[in-house]
């Protein structure tokens, strides 16, 4: 797929910006609705936001007026609503993102460490679940009704009904707890990668077989694929020169409706693996009150799912040659 | 009578179709049961600890065992499946209305109202759904309703976008027309032309709905941000009893198979997914 996209990368300068604008502009939506949204959290959280912070970054008992007044300066708790929300975005415009509360690092130098680690497992898992999904798919829809189709639909309806984290569950107590062959959580080796990425791939992959199998039967379906039967290629070269192109369109336009239960899956996994990432930042974030690096977290979260998704329009674009032309 | 509406559903293989269905029925049905009845049959309260009874193997007393703190497993995951079937009910219900709601009117006047609306389902769906319920459930911790109105509002598009899409082709429909010109008024209209044609969309989505906001929630509880202890949610149930996995196994399985079962009869009973 990718030596195909590259060959006609170049064919497809015209319509780009089409696909380019939409994708910058909700870009720019997740970066005020993150800001707006955690700005609204530093108002309404219950108590007094200045000593609830200050509790969170030098401990409960360490807590005096004085701490939470440099708290209350800093983050600007004491201005008025409208300047203080201003103030916030102008920072966030900036990439100003202030420092974390709890370890008091610069927000920016944590979140440059956790996505790379989020980025590694998130890709991994993607292609994990790329080389288990659609092949499996695919001979699934070469004979709809047969017997493997009625087995991996049984797998699939099984594997979407597990959740990530409950899947991840299950994976440690087999091959961790029971068997003893990989580390049940943490990172640093090959070996600690495997159980994190296989929960989300096995996920993404459930639902990416479904989808190869009926874009497999639709193509076989269609005129164009009996036609290439019957001017006489085999079953093998119709496949690969008239069937493999076409079935791939659909599966790689919904890679990017499977973006959004992937990034959902990185939060829930990584906390259940306790992996270095942007989602288990994020949850920690949350449950210490760390406003800045809720912020952090949660536009490099949302900012990585445009970019994905903008990397499938630009798959798309150049996979399906309709597009172009529309 | 959802189940009959959803029959029509399938145009292709309709006796396959309507088995799983019938299946997902039945589980559904089942879990609903035990949800409810519990509290009649068993009389237990799915906060009270014992602590000289934990990780009880299941008895007469306990039929499906105790927790780490001596709590009863039957009631406790009855009263994690009430409050997920209660919640997804909810937020389903408040996430169609609106989105079918507008869903018409968008599809039916077309023009700058369609633009609005569609930019506003747009800018909902910028941040990955569960994305968005983490912030609003960072703004008010442990609360209910902050879980429930984030999943509301990344639940409606889906009914909005569907329904506007079939709402355009209908509205240009010869026997709609017709009914049109004829002067019935626009409650007669939806009622006659729309809702017949939209219901089986709108209930399948409805069971897909139901299934994502049951899985959201199971998974904040899980990564403990969502709802708070000592409430028995099934995905705060499998984090509390996940330190007792190889004492108590059977206890531990209980959220898990309850979660995945309750996930399952959904997905059987809303069958084909119509993206």
């Amino acid at each position: 797929m990718d030596a195909i996209s590259s060959r006609r990368f170049p064919a497809l300068a015209g319509g780009l910006g089409r696909v380019l604008l939409p994708r910058l502009f909700q870009a720019g939506l997740v970066a005020w609705l993150v800001g707006t949204l955690t700005f609204v959290l530093t108002r309404t959280l219950p108590g007094d936001m200045a000593y609830r912070i200050a509790a969170g970054r030098y401990g409960h008992d360490m807590v005096n007026s004085a701490a939470a007044e440099a708290v209350r300066a800093e983050l600007a708790l004491d201005q008025p609503a409208l300047l203080a929300y201003l103030h916030w975005l102008g920072d966030l415009l900036r990439l100003d993102l202030g420092n974390s509360l709890v370890s008091g690092e610069p927000v920016i130098h944590e979140l440059s460490h956790q996505l790379g680690h989020s980025l590694g497992l998130a890709m991994v898992a993607v292609l994990l679940s790329l080389l288990l999904g659609p092949p499996l798919g695919l001979a699934a829809g070469l004979r709809p009704g047969g017997w493997w189709d009625r087995v991996s639909e049984g797998l699939a309806s099984l594997l979407r009904a597990l959740p990530p984290f409950a899947l991840g569950l299950l994976l440690i107590l087999l091959f961790s707890v029971s068997l003893g062959w990989l580390p049940a959580a943490g990172h640093g080796r090959t070996a600690h990668f495997v159980l994190p990425a296989l929960t989300l791939a096995l996920a993404l992959a459930a639902v990416s077989s479904r989808v190869a199998r009926n874009a497999m039967v639709e193509v076989s379906g269609s005129a164009y694929y009996a036609f290439s039967r019957t001017k006489g290629l085999g079953e093998r070269l119709s496949f690969l020169r008239h069937g493999l192109r076409n079935a791939a369109v659909p599966i790689v336009a919904y890679l990017g409706v499977q973006f959004v239960y992937l990034i959902e899956g990185v939060v829930v996994v990584e906390t259940l693996f306790a992996w270095p990432g942007i989602g288990h930042a994020l949850v920690h974030a949350i449950v210490a009150r760390d406003v800045p690096m809720i912020q952090g977290t949660a536009l490099v979260m949302g900012l990585m799912f445009v970019a994905l998704n903008t990397g499938v329009d630009l798959l798309c674009h150049g996979l399906d040659p309709r597009r172009r032309q529309s | 009578m959802s189940a009959t509406t959803l029959f029509t559903a399938g145009r292709a293989g309709r006796r396959r179709l309507a088995t799983r269905q019938r299946l997902g029925l039945g589980l559904l049905g089942l879990l609903l049961a035990i949800a409810w009845l519990t509290p009649w049959l068993h009389d237990a309260d799915p906060a009270r600890q014992q602590l000289v009874r934990i990780l009880e193997l299941p008895s007469l007393v306990a039929p499906l065992g105790t927790d780490h703190l001596g709590r009863d497993l039957l009631a406790r995951t009855a009263a994690a499946l009430r409050l997920s079937l209660g919640m997804a009910l909810l937020s389903v219900i408040s996430a169609a209305v609106p989105g079918i709601l507008l869903g018409v009117i968008a599809g039916w006047r077309g023009g700058w109202v369609d633009r609005v609306l569609g930019s506003l389902a747009d800018a909902c769906l910028a941040l990955p759904g569960l994305l968005l319920v983490l912030l609003l459930v960072a703004i008010a911790p442990g609360n209910f309703w902050a879980l429930y109105v984030g999943i509301a509002l990344v639940l409606w598009i889906e009914y909005f976008r569907v329904v506007r899409a079939r709402t355009r082709v209908l509205v240009a429909s010869p026997q709609l027309q017709a009914s049109r010109l004829l002067g019935f008024g626009p409650g007669y209209l939806f009622r006659r032309h729309l809702w017949p044609e939209l219901a089986p969309q709108v209930l399948t989505l409805a069971a897909f709905g139901a299934a994502s906001a049951i899985l959201a929630m199971a998974a904040l509880g899980f990564v403990s941000v969502g709802l708070r202890p000592p409430t028995a949610e099934l995905g705060l149930m499998m984090t509390e009893l996940l330190p007792y996995y190889h004492e108590a196994p059977w206890a531990m399985a209980q959220p898990i198979l309850a979660l995945c079962l309750l996930v399952l009869s959904l997905n059987l009973l809303a069958g084909k997914d119509p993206r």
